[in-house]
């Protein structure tokens, strides 16, 4: 249905022009499922937006043939271009909150696009909007027709988005990135719904995503592209069993899942024995009761409700939930952000809750607590290079000075792999990787006791997740920290954590040792978070 | 130290090479620069450069139009127009100047707190600016001016009443997106209490904004003064000052002696199209984003 040739496409930037793509060719038959995987700047979502001729002011597709049912979209005009867009192919975006009008009710963007087309008359136009919300299972949708955006969960949204996107019966669907942001059983339910759809009408599909483990479940084919070549194409049980290329074979294995060890996620060449490290039996941390409430519109909402929990001194704790369920409210707490509404924090048998957070700055277990967090780019501040973030805290707590200081500096980039030629850079110089390493060499620089880690890997490739989950791991065999790891990934706690805390509104719902609940889960809600995670196939672990 | 120093170096010469991008990437802020840098030149030495003293009266060439010896011509008491127009801009520079200091000061503090904090402050500071602005902005300068008495310092503290407004409520919504940002509370967790932050975290961001305010506001100020002279609340003759001499040249333009209150008018204009210009480049100067 759709061939694409030996596809080159180029950007013009202020530093000379720069290749995206470099003869990218494949097929997609009609009713096939195409998976296109790669790290960020692999050139993916390029190839998707060359397919709609959506590139950006600078782009150019320099070379190559595209071919939709024996129509060279390279040559079409804008006016058939928009013909086809939506019609007969259709794309669904990264993030659905930005694919919505915000200020229109969804029935009515629905009702623009069927009209738009043709598809109704104004007569019919609602009923035909209400069997398409229905159609993406969206429940009471008579209701919903009247709904703004704003008014409907990010999952919610995405299925408004697939709605619209599949309201013309296009023949071929495009999915960019379609469940980033979501959570881990919404995800399952939004990539359900598109399965199903697609191979109910028939239709061909393209589905980028960064998740190996995701696209081997939803894809008959997988391509796995690197700097804009791709690089190796299969189905998703020959990838994960024979990966040919070194670079699969690198993902493959970055690729957190059932039965991985920690360092297996590094490339055969980086591993060295894992660190143990060492558990005392001495409650470091202690949360007594702890309960937050915040004044909302319509009453008060507990966002944490009597929470009790210990962490023993070189333990690692994971804290799992998904959006809402008030892990990032508990962490705020405990490092003292945010002041709990009742209940106690005990730190080495001293109530840290009873001083204000707007007074904790000058406390003495300030340089004992400490926080990697999540996004790496917007906690580093854009005014100050890399050496002065890692410094902040030595200059306010450490009263470290001058040379002294300096040398401090050098010392943790050494510690976290940064090189020293990067300190002077500001973060927008620095890539993904190299900010979460200036964030958790900040962190560590007092030597704190406690650092808490608040999804540090979220924003990451898979490689690079697997390179700074191992930096963890070797960091706290040799500081001996305790570590709160908070993350919606159950994949990814059970790598690094001794326990874990499963959250669900508030309440802790299931706490054991992790290798027991991922395996024994009691509580049905962790079974359905660990049902919901992608696991790729089952391969023999390399040793 | 070695090291200190070291690292001092690169980092100093790297923000000279990045202002010298920005002027040449961008002719346009080239001439902003270029025409900033003569009107500095013209207040600073203005005194020494001219060739006529500018209180000097001749009555015997009075009202002669331009020519070689009086490049804008002279007035109705026989003082050379051009010098008295150069000599002008280092009072009005400095009143404008002046003016938007004190209202970037005061502005961007109490901008800041609101923005902060917000709560009760937040709402009684709004609606404290709000009565500022709900007058005239220029009736208000008047009334000020009228009221405080007719100096030099009064018009400086009038025209920054009136643009206090403006950098409160651009610092108060730059602060208040980044009140809660990552590196706001990676700040705090390295021992800086909440004024700390703000002072010298989360304050500096709003910067690049202000910049652009700083200049297009720079220009209002000089023309703000202007408008007070010009309707005789302000500096007062015999000074030289841009406002008074449009002002006075305008008796002498029906009976066709244009020189006395155009010469002036175009160099205020340019004045104010000077400072127009600078903002973009000056924002793109404080952004390390730009950088790269």
């Amino acid at each position: 249905m759709l061939a694409v040739r030996d596809l080159a496409v180029g950007f013009q930037t202020r530093k000379g022009p720069v290749n995206a793509l470099r003869g990218v060719s494949f097929d997609l038959a009609k009713g096939e499922t195409l998976g296109l995987v790669g790290e960020s700047g692999s050139g993916k979502s390029v190839t998707s937006y060359a397919l709609m001729g959506l590139l950006d002011a600078g782009g150019q597709i320099r070379q190559g043939e595209i071919t939709y049912s024996g129509m060279d979209l390279r040559r079409a005009s804008e006016a058939d271009m928009r013909e086809l867009r939506g019609r007969e192919i259709s794309m669904i975006f990264q993030n659905p909150r930005a694919a919505l009008n915000p200020i229109r009710k969804i029935g009515h963007q629905l009702e623009d696009v069927l009209r738009r087309h043709g598809r109704a008359s104004r007569q019919d136009a609602k009923a035909k909007a209400i069997a398409a919300l229905e159609a993406v299972r969206i429940a009471d949708a008579p209701a919903r027709y009247h709904a703004y955006p704003f008014e409907l969960s990010g999952g919610m949204c995405q299925r408004v988005v697939i709605a619209l996107a599949l309201a013309c019966d296009p023949q071929l669907l495009i999915a960019d990135e379609p469940t980033t942001g979501l959570d881990i059983t919404t995800q399952k339910a939004v990539m359900d719904l598109m399965g199903d759809l697609i191979r109910a009408r028939g239709m061909g599909a393209i589905v980028i995503t960064h998740d190996l483990g995701l696209a081997a479940q939803y894809c008959d084919r997988i391509l796995v592209m690197k700097d804009g070549a791709i690089v190796e194409q299969g189905a998703p049980e020959q990838l994960f069993s024979a990966p040919r290329h070194a670079y699969t074979r690198r993902l493959v294995e970055a690729t957190p899942r059932l039965g991985a060890s920690i360092r297996s996620l590094l490339p055969a060449e980086a591993r060295r024995p894992e660190p143990q490290h060492h558990v005392h039996n001495r409650p470091l941390l202690e949360v007594r009761d702890l309960y937050k409430t915040y004044r909302g519109k319509s009453g008060p909402v507990s966002a944490v409700k009597g929470l009790s929990f210990q962490i023993k001194a070189g333990q690692s704790l994971g804290l799992v939930g998904e959006s809402g369920c008030g892990k990032s409210t508990t962490s705020e707490m405990i490092v003292r952000l945010q002041d709990p509404s009742q209940g106690h924090i005990l730190f080495d048998g001293q109530d840290i809750a009873a001083t204000p957070a707007a007074r904790f700055a000058r406390h003495p277990l300030r340089r004992d607590i400490q926080m990697v967090f999540q996004d790496a780019t917007g906690s580093l501040n854009p005014r100050d290079s890399a050496a002065a973030a890692i410094g902040a805290p030595l200059a306010r707590i450490g009263r470290m000075r001058g040379a002294k200081r300096a040398a401090r500096v050098a010392e943790l980039a050494d510690l976290v792999g940064l090189p020293q030629n990067l300190l002077s850079r500001f973060p927008h110089q620095l890539s993904g990787g190299q900010k979460a390493r200036v964030g958790i060499a900040r962190a560590i620089a007092l030597d704190p006791k406690l650092l808490i880690l608040d999804e540090p890997t979220a924003a990451l490739d898979v490689s690079i997740q697997a390179l700074v989950l191992n930096l963890l791991v070797d960091l706290r065999a040799k500081l001996g920290m305790s570590y709160l790891f908070v993350s919606h990934d159950l994949n990814v706690v059970r790598l690094l954590c001794d326990e874990v805390l499963v959250m669900k509104s508030g309440e802790i719902i299931e706490q054991g040792p992790s290798a027991q609940v991922m395996t024994a889960p009691q509580h049905p809600y962790t079974k359905a978070l660990l049902a919901a995670a992608p696991q790729p196939p089952q391969r023999p672990t390399a040793k | 130290m070695a090291q200190i120093s070291m690292n001092k170096q690169p980092a100093a010469s790297s923000q000279w090479h990045h202002i010298l991008y920005v002027l040449r990437e961008n002719p346009v802020t080239m001439l902003a620069f270029a025409l900033l840098g003569m009107f500095l030149l013209c207040a600073i030495l203005g005194p020494a450069l001219v060739p006529y003293d500018p209180l000097a009266t001749n009555a015997a060439r009075a009202l002669e139009p331009p020519s070689w010896e009086h490049w804008f011509g002279t007035d109705n008491l026989g003082r050379d127009v051009f010098s008295r127009v150069v000599v002008a801009t280092r009072l009005d520079l400095s009143i404008s100047v002046a003016a938007v200091a004190l209202s970037f000061v005061i502005g961007a503090m109490l901008g800041a707190v609101a923005g902060y904090w917000g709560g009760w402050l937040d709402a009684v500071l709004n609606r404290l600016l709000d009565t500022i602005m709900a007058f005239p902005l220029f009736v208000l300068a008047m009334g000020v001016v009228a009221a405080l008495g007719n100096t030099i310092e009064n018009i400086i503290y009038a025209t920054a009443l009136i643009n206090i407004p403006f950098y409160a409520r651009l610092v108060r919504a730059e602060v208040n997106i980044r009140r809660d940002a990552g590196f706001a509370q990676a700040a705090k967790l390295a021992g800086n209490g909440d004024l700390r932050v703000l002072a010298l975290h989360i304050f500096p961001n709003a910067l690049p904004p202000m910049m652009v305010q700083v200049s297009l506001n720079l220009g209002w100020a000089i023309l703000n003064a202007a408008g007070l002279s010009f309707i005789g609340l302000g500096v007062r003759p015999p000074t030289p000052e841009w406002g008074i001499m449009v002002a006075e040249g305008a008796n002498f333009i029906v009976s066709g002696e244009w020189w006395l209150a155009l010469f002036p008018g175009l160099w205020l204009m340019l004045a104010v199209f000077t400072f127009n210009l600078l903002g973009d480049g000056l924002r793109d100067m404080v952004d390390p984003r730009k950088r790269s």
